[in-house]
C-alpha cells in the first residue's frame, strides 16, 4: 500500500514571466507575464487535463512546474520528487545519433544505477512495457514510425520511475488510428505503475476521454478546474461551452 | 531514376577519393622509415637527370633523388596538414560548441574575434604569424592552426544552434543531465557527420597551404623537403628539368584530389 498522500502537487498563486528578446545585447531585457495568480492541487493517481487554445499559458505553466523557467514567482511544491515530461513531437525529443537501447539507458544512468545488466534489464522490461519488443533497442529513430517512436518517449520518460508525469499534447503529432493506440498505452501504463498525469491539450474530446478532472486556461488563468463528467454536464463558465460546443 | 544513378556516381567518388587517400596514407610511413636514396645527399655528377629506371622521377640541381624527396615531402606535408587541422579542428569544435550552446555575449564577442581573422586573406594571415614566430616546421604547424580554428569554430556552432533547442536535449536536462554531458555525449555525435567533411576540407586546404607557404620560402626550411619547397626550387628550372617542377606538382595535385573527392563521397552519404 501506497502511504496516503492528499497532494502530489501543490501550485500556488504562480505568476510566470519571460523574458522578451530586447533590441539590442546592450538594452535590459522586458519581462512579460505569462500566467496570472494560478492555484490547483493534483491529487495522485489522477489524470489532470489542462486545455486551452494556443498561447493560454499551459506551456509555460508545465516548463515552470518542470523547472525549465526559473522566473516565477509563487509557490511549486512537489510532493513526490522530480517529474518527467512526454514531448508532443517524437521526431524532436528522441536523439537522432542514439541507438533506442542508449536512450533508455541514460535516464537510469542519470539517476545512479551504476550496474550494466541491471540497466540492460529494465531497459528490455520497458521497452516490453510499451509494446516493443528488445530488438528496438539497437535501432536508431530514424528506423522507427511516428507511433513507435512516441511509445520510445514515452518509455525514456517513464523508466526511472517518476510519480508525475507531464504531457504535453503527446498525440497531437499523431495520426489519429494511432493517436487511440497511444491513449490506450498510457492509461495501461498508469494503471501499471501507479502513476499521476498532468495531459497538457488543446484537443477538448481527447481531454474528454482520458482525464478524470479539467482545469480550463485563458490568457494565463484558469477560468475553471472541476470534474471533468460534471464540467461537460453543466459548464460554469461561457468560454468553457463555448471549447465544449466546439 | 536519376537520382540512383547520381548516387552510384557519388558512391564511385567515396571509393576513389578513399583509394587515393589510403594510398598517399601509406606513402606517408614509407617516406617516415624509407626512401630508396637519402633525400638530401648531394650528387654532383648525377644532376639533373631525366627520369630513369635507377631515378624514377629523375634528380635535382644537387644531384638528389626527385623520388626519394617526394616521398619525403609527402610525409613532411601530411605531417603538417595532420597536426594543422588536429589542432584547428579540436580548439575550434571546442569553440565552436561551447559558444554555440551557452550563446549570449561571450558567444557574440568570439563570432566577431572570428570574423575578424576570416577577413583576412588566410595565406597573408600566415605570412604574418610566420614573421613574428619565424619559419621552420613547428611555427608552421602552429600559425595554419591557428589558422584553421575560425572556420571550424563557425561550422560547428552553426550545429549546436541547431541542436541545442531539440526536445531531446531538454529532455536530458529534464533527466539531470549536465550541460556538458550534454553538449559532449548528447549532440556532439549528432555533428560528427558534418565534422568529417570539414575535416577532410581541412586536410585539402592545409596541403595547399603548406605548399604555398613553403613556396613563398617560410615553410619548411632546406634541407627538409616538402611538396611546396620543391615546387620553389622547381621554378628555375621550368624548361631546362620539366619533371623537377613537374613531379612534386602532380602529387599535391592527386594528394588534394583524393580528399575533395572523399569528402565530396561522405557528402552525398
Amino acid at each position: 500500500m501506497r502511504i496516503y498522500m492528499d497532494y502530489i502537487l501543490e501550485v500556488r498563486n504562480l505568476n510566470v514571466y519571460y523574458k522578451s528578446i530586447g533590441r539590442s545585447i546592450l538594452s535590459k531585457p522586458a519581462k512579460k507575464q505569462v500566467l496570472f495568480d494560478v492555484s490547483f492541487d493534483v491529487r495522485p493517481g489522477e489524470i489532470l487535463g489542462i486545455v486551452g487554445e494556443s498561447g493560454c499559458g499551459k506551456s509555460s505553466l508545465s516548463k515552470a512546474i518542470l523547472g525549465m523557467n526559473k522566473m516565477y514567482e509563487g509557490q511549486i511544491i512537489h510532493h513526490s520528487g522530480k517529474p518527467q515530461m512526454i514531448f508532443q513531437d517524437p521526431f524532436s525529443s528522441l536523439n537522432p545519433a542514439w541507438r533506442i537501447g542508449r536512450i533508455l539507458e541514460e535516464p537510469l544512468i542519470l539517476s545512479g544505477i551504476r550496474d550494466k545488466e541491471e540497466r540492460r534489464k529494465r531497459v528490455e522490461d520497458m521497452l516490453n512495457k510499451v509494446g516493443l519488443d528488445e530488438s528496438y533497442a539497437d535501432r536508431k529513430p530514424v528506423a522507427l514510425s511516428g507511433g513507435q517512436r512516441q511509445r520510445v518517449s514515452i518509455a525514456a520518460a517513464l523508466i526511472a520511475r517518476p510519480q508525475l508525469v507531464i504531457a504535453d499534447e503527446p498525440l497531437s503529432a499523431l495520426d489519429v488510428t494511432i493517436q487511440s493506440q497511444i491513449m490506450d498505452l498510457m492509461l495501461e501504463l498508469k494503471r501499471e505503475l501507479g502513476l499521476t498525469y498532468l495531459f497538457v491539450s488543446h484537443d477538448i474530446d481527447v481531454v474528454y476521454q482520458m482525464c478524470d478532472r479539467i482545469m480550463v486556461m485563458k490568457e494565463g488563468r484558469i477560468i475553471e478546474l472541476g470534474d471533468t463528467l460534471e464540467m461537460f454536464a453543466n459548464p460554469k463558465n461561457e468560454y468553457t461551452r463555448s471549447l465544449i460546443e466546439g | 531514376m536519376a537520382e540512383k544513378r547520381t548516387k552510384v556516381k557519388k558512391n564511385i567518388y567515396f571509393r576513389v577519393g578513399l583509394g587515393i587517400t589510403l594510398f598517399f596514407v601509406v606513402l606517408m610511413f614509407v617516406g617516415l622509415i624509407y626512401t630508396p636514396y637519402d633525400p638530401n645527399a648531394m650528387n654532383s655528377s648525377e644532376k639533373f637527370l631525366a627520369p630513369c629506371l635507377s631515378h624514377p622521377m629523375g634528380t635535382d640541381n644537387f644531384g638528389r633523388d626527385i623520388f626519394s624527396r617526394v616521398l619525403k615531402g609527402i610525409s613532411m606535408t601530411g605531417l603538417v596538414a595532420v597536426s594543422t587541422v588536429a589542432i584547428g579542428g579540436t580548439i575550434g569544435t571546442i569553440i565552436g560548441a561551447l559558444t554555440g550552446f551557452y550563446g549570449g555575449i561571450v558567444d557574440e564577442i568570439v563570432m566577431r574575434i572570428n570574423d575578424t581573422l576570416n577577413g583576412f586573406p588566410s595565406i597573408l594571415l600566415a605570412l604574418v604569424i610566420v614573421s613574428i614566430l619565424g619559419p621552420g616546421k613547428y611555427n608552421v604547424i602552429l600559425a595554419l592552426g591557428i589558422l584553421f580554428i575560425p572556420s571550424f569554430a563557425r561550422i560547428v556552432r552553426s550545429e549546436y544552434i541547431n541542436y541545442k533547442n531539440r526536445d531531446f536535449v531538454k529532455s536530458a536536462r529534464l533527466m539531470g543531465a549536465g550541460s556538458l554531458r550534454i553538449i559532449f555525449l548528447h549532440i556532439f555525435p549528432n555533428i560528427l557527420p558534418t565534422l568529417l567533411v570539414t575535416i577532410t576540407i581541412g586536410f585539402n586546404n592545409a596541403v595547399l597551404a603548406e605548399a604555398g607557404l613553403s613556396y613563398l620560402g617560410i615553410g619548411i626550411q632546406p634541407p627538409d623537403a616538402s611538396l611546396g619547397s620543391m615546387l620553389s626550387d622547381a621554378q628555375s628550372y621550368l624548361f631546362s628539368a620539366p619533371w623537377y617542377a613537374v613531379m612534386p606538382g602532380m602529387t599535391i595535385v592527386l594528394f588534394v584530389l583524393g580528399f575533395s573527392l572523399l569528402s565530396e563521397g561522405i557528402c552525398s552519404k
